[in-house]
Order: C-alpha cells, then structure tokens, then sequence
C-alpha cells in the first residue's frame, strides 16, 4: 500500500491515477495512521515552499514523515515534495525543511547562464549520476521527462542521482537510502514517468 | 535543454472533438479520450483541450471527459475555453488539468491572471491571445476572434506576463486554418518581448511549418496545431523525426 500524502496542496488526481496505472495499491489521504500503516510514502506538492512547510507542521505530518523515513520506510518526493526533502530553502526567504537528504534547495537562477527563460518548464533528459539507481531500472539515460519548477537542490553531495542540462547541470532526481526525490513529474512524463513510478513500488 | 514541444489541440463540443476553419464550419472528428490516448503514444508532448460549449450542461459534460483523459493520459493537459474565475480555475484543475488557459476572461478582467497566479503558481496560467493583424496593427481579438478589443497584442500580452501569466499561447487569426505556415513575423514581435515560453499556433500546413517555425525562431517553444493532427495528414512521430533531422531538440519516444 501506497500513501499519497494529502495536505492540502495542488490535485492529487493525476497522480493517484498514474499509480493505479501501474497497478499499484495506493491511497490518498492526510490521516497520519493511514501513513503510519502504509508500506510507502509519496509526497506530492506545488506551489511555494513555505506554504507547504507550514502546511505539513500544522497537521503534525511534518514529524511524521521525518519519523517513518528516519525508520526506513520508502519515501519518494516529487517536484516541491521533493524539495521539501533538502535541509533548507531560500524560496521567498529562508524555510527549514525534512532534513532528510543533504542540500539546499535555490533559484535556478543563480544556477544557470542569463538568457535561458525560468521556469525550467518542459521535457529534458535524465542524465544518471554514477551507477544506475533502482528507481531508474526501467529506463535509460537520455530518456526525457516534464520538469516545471524555478528553484532547484544544490549541495546534495552523492545523493544525486540525475541531473538535467539546462545552461549547467540541475539536480533532477536524489537518493539518500529509502528517501527518494524527483524534481521532474513523473506521473505527467508518459510511459518513461510510469516506469519510474513502477520500479518505486517494486522498491 | 528542454525539447521543442508538440502539441495537438481538441477543441471539444458536445463531448467531441472539432475543428474549425477559421472558426467557422465545425465538423466531427473523434472521441477526445481516444484521440488523446492516441496523440500521446504517438509522441505528443502535451495536450491543449478547448471547451467551445456554452451551456452549464455541455460544460459538465466536458469536465466528465477531461476527469477520464486525465485517469488515462499522462502527459501535461491545458484546458481553455470559458475560464472567467477563481472557481472556473478550480473546476478544470479538479478533474486533472495541469494548466489553465484564458483568453476572453482576462480581457475582460484583467486582475484574474494575477488572482490565478497567486493562488495556483504561474506555471498554472496560460494566457492565450488571438490576434489578427488591423490596419498593420497587431490587435487582440476576444470571443473566439470575433470581436477586436482594440488593444495591441504586444502589449497585452507583456502586461499578462507581468501579472503572472507563465506561458503564452498565440494563435494569429490571419494565418489560422490557412495552412501555409505559423504566422513567423507575429511570432517573432512576441517571442522577443517575454521571457516565457511561446507556443505558436495557427497556420501549420505540414512537417516544413514546423520545421521553419523552430529554426528561424528559435526563441518559440512549441507549436500547436489541431486538424493536420486529427486528419492524420501530419503523424508526430514523423514530425519529430524530420525535427530531429533538422537539428531540432525533440524528445523520440
């Protein structure tokens, strides 16, 4: 059983069908013993940051999911959710997150060449870092996937485990254990997205 | 670097796709769900859906059918068509839109760009312009580019980027269903005003319209086209191919 997190940001509905297009048993909900007794965690988000931040605290889930991830269970995080992994972000201030990957979560600005239009927004190849990482054991290196996001992780040391070339290579996809994250949306990212969201719950 | 997009776009009415000659003489097509599931096996980048009913009813019907394109079909989906406010927003992002499209709404309110953006990100506002060229003026038509708002094109689409628009569709009337190319000078007075993506429409003919958009304009993101789609005249992958053999950056399924 998969648990898609729900509190309360963006539509879930996408998602929630792209796993049961790949057969998996997944619900959504907000409830922390729901999370508690699943065997996964999928942390969607958009939007801004802190919003989400403060979101997560209010509805005590912000505990909860350091807590289920510090224990092992897999945790995958996309776009904003994966964000929300990283020690910190400078979106509109500086906000604490999950500090439960190494890194810092920073306008892509700052981290490409002037010129190239923000957001990152649109299909670009994953580049993998190092050895193939199980999430990608469906696919290939150059496959492409969608990305919409304006800030990106920086500083993540060995968690990388794909970048996307955009003017400098933007950290797309990390790893630390069973903590997972995705930048890019795999359940808008067709057959390539499936298969990543596939091999999650074959983890 | 991120691809150069394709995009068909389904104009729906009546829970069917159409597709008019510049605007006018709508003609059946074909189930939007199937198409869709066709157009993204076949390689489409993302998917624009044009609610063009009026009614409340039509409308549910439409929500119906975009809530099942979107349980089957996961690549971006835009829908337009209709978009006046807050809850028009909510309804279409409900039933699994990525991104909202609008068009006479901001004409006639402005400040709903600005509301949208804030509330659901501008990566989530897609602000499509209609624009005929009048007395060598560039002007934004409203209402299906029935009526001229008198405002010029340039402009307005500057101030809905300011006002959090992340993403520019723009359709020129003048070459619209003429089928001789994207209107390439239209394109080019917008491309260089914004900082946003620019998706081309109107005009495609075939493959060579595609080809010559992406490299004389290289600052346009994407293209949309409807009929050349739906009629099968024009398959993406082949499309993609000869981009690719262009030296345009796709992405080959």
């Amino acid at each position: 059983m998969i648990a898609v997190v729900d509190y309360g940001v963006g539509n879930l509905f996408s998602l929630a069908s792209s796993l049961s297009a790949v057969g998996a048993d997944a619900f959504v909900t907000g409830e922390a013993d729901a999370i508690r007794s699943a065997d996964k965690i999928l942390l969607p988000g958009v939007g801004a940051f802190a919003d989400a931040v403060k979101k997560l605290r209010e509805s005590g889930l912000f505990s909860l999911l350091r807590e289920e991830a510090r224990e092992g269970k897999p945790l995958l995080g996309i776009c904003l959710g994966m964000q929300l992994l990283f020690e910190k972000s400078y979106e509109f201030g500086e906000h604490e997150g999950l500090a439960l990957i190494p890194g810092t979560v920073r306008p892509i600005a700052e981290q490409i060449p002037a010129g190239l239009k923000i957001p990152h927004i649109g299909w670009n190849a994953l580049h993998f870092t190092g050895a193939r990482h199980p999430l990608f054991r469906y696919i290939k290196d150059g496959d492409s996937v969608y990305f919409v996001h304006s800030y990106a992780a920086v500083d993540c040391g060995d968690a990388v485990i794909a970048t996307a070339e955009y003017g400098a290579p933007l950290t797309a996809a990390v790893a630390k254990g069973s903590v997972l994250g995705c930048q890019f949306h795999p359940e808008k990212s067709g057959n390539v997205g499936l298969s990543i969201l596939r091999a999650f719950c074959e983890l | 670097m991120t691809t150069k997009r394709i995009i068909p776009c389904l104009d729906v009415k009546d829970g069917r796709v159409v597709k008019g000659v510049n605007f006018l003489g709508l003609c059946d097509v074909s189930s939007p769900v199937k198409l869709a599931k066709f157009y993204s096996e076949s390689g489409a980048d993302e998917l624009v859906f044009y609610d063009i009913t009026a009614s409340a009813e039509e409308r549910s019907l439409f929500t119906d059918i975009l809530r099942e394109v979107a349980g089957k079909v996961f690549i971006p989906l835009t829908v337009g068509g209709g978009i006046r406010s807050l809850a028009d927003f909510d309804r279409v992002l409900k039933c699994g839109a990525d991104k909202v499209s609008v068009n006479s709404g901001a004409l006639a309110d402005p400040s709903l760009i600005d509301a949208a953006a804030k509330k659901y990100g501008n990566q989530c506002v897609v602000l499509s312009s209609d624009v005929k060229r009048v007395d060598g003026v560039f002007r934004v038509f409203a209402k299906g580019g029935r009526e001229n708002t008198g405002r010029e094109a340039v402009a307005w689409i500057r101030e809905g980027v300011e006002r959090g628009a992340g993403e520019i569709v723009l359709n020129s009337i003048d070459t619209d269903g003429v089928r001789s190319g994207f209107d390439l000078e239209m394109l080019e007075a917008v491309s260089g005003a914004v900082d946003v993506p620019v998706i081309a429409s109107g005009g495609a003919g075939g493959i060579s319209d595609f080809v010559t958009l992406f490299r004389t304009l290289p600052r346009v993101d994407a293209g949309l086209a409807a009929s050349i789609f739906h009629y099968g005249e024009v398959g993406i992958g082949e499309l993609k191919l000869a981009l690719q053999k262009a030296g345009v950056p796709v992405r080959l399924m």
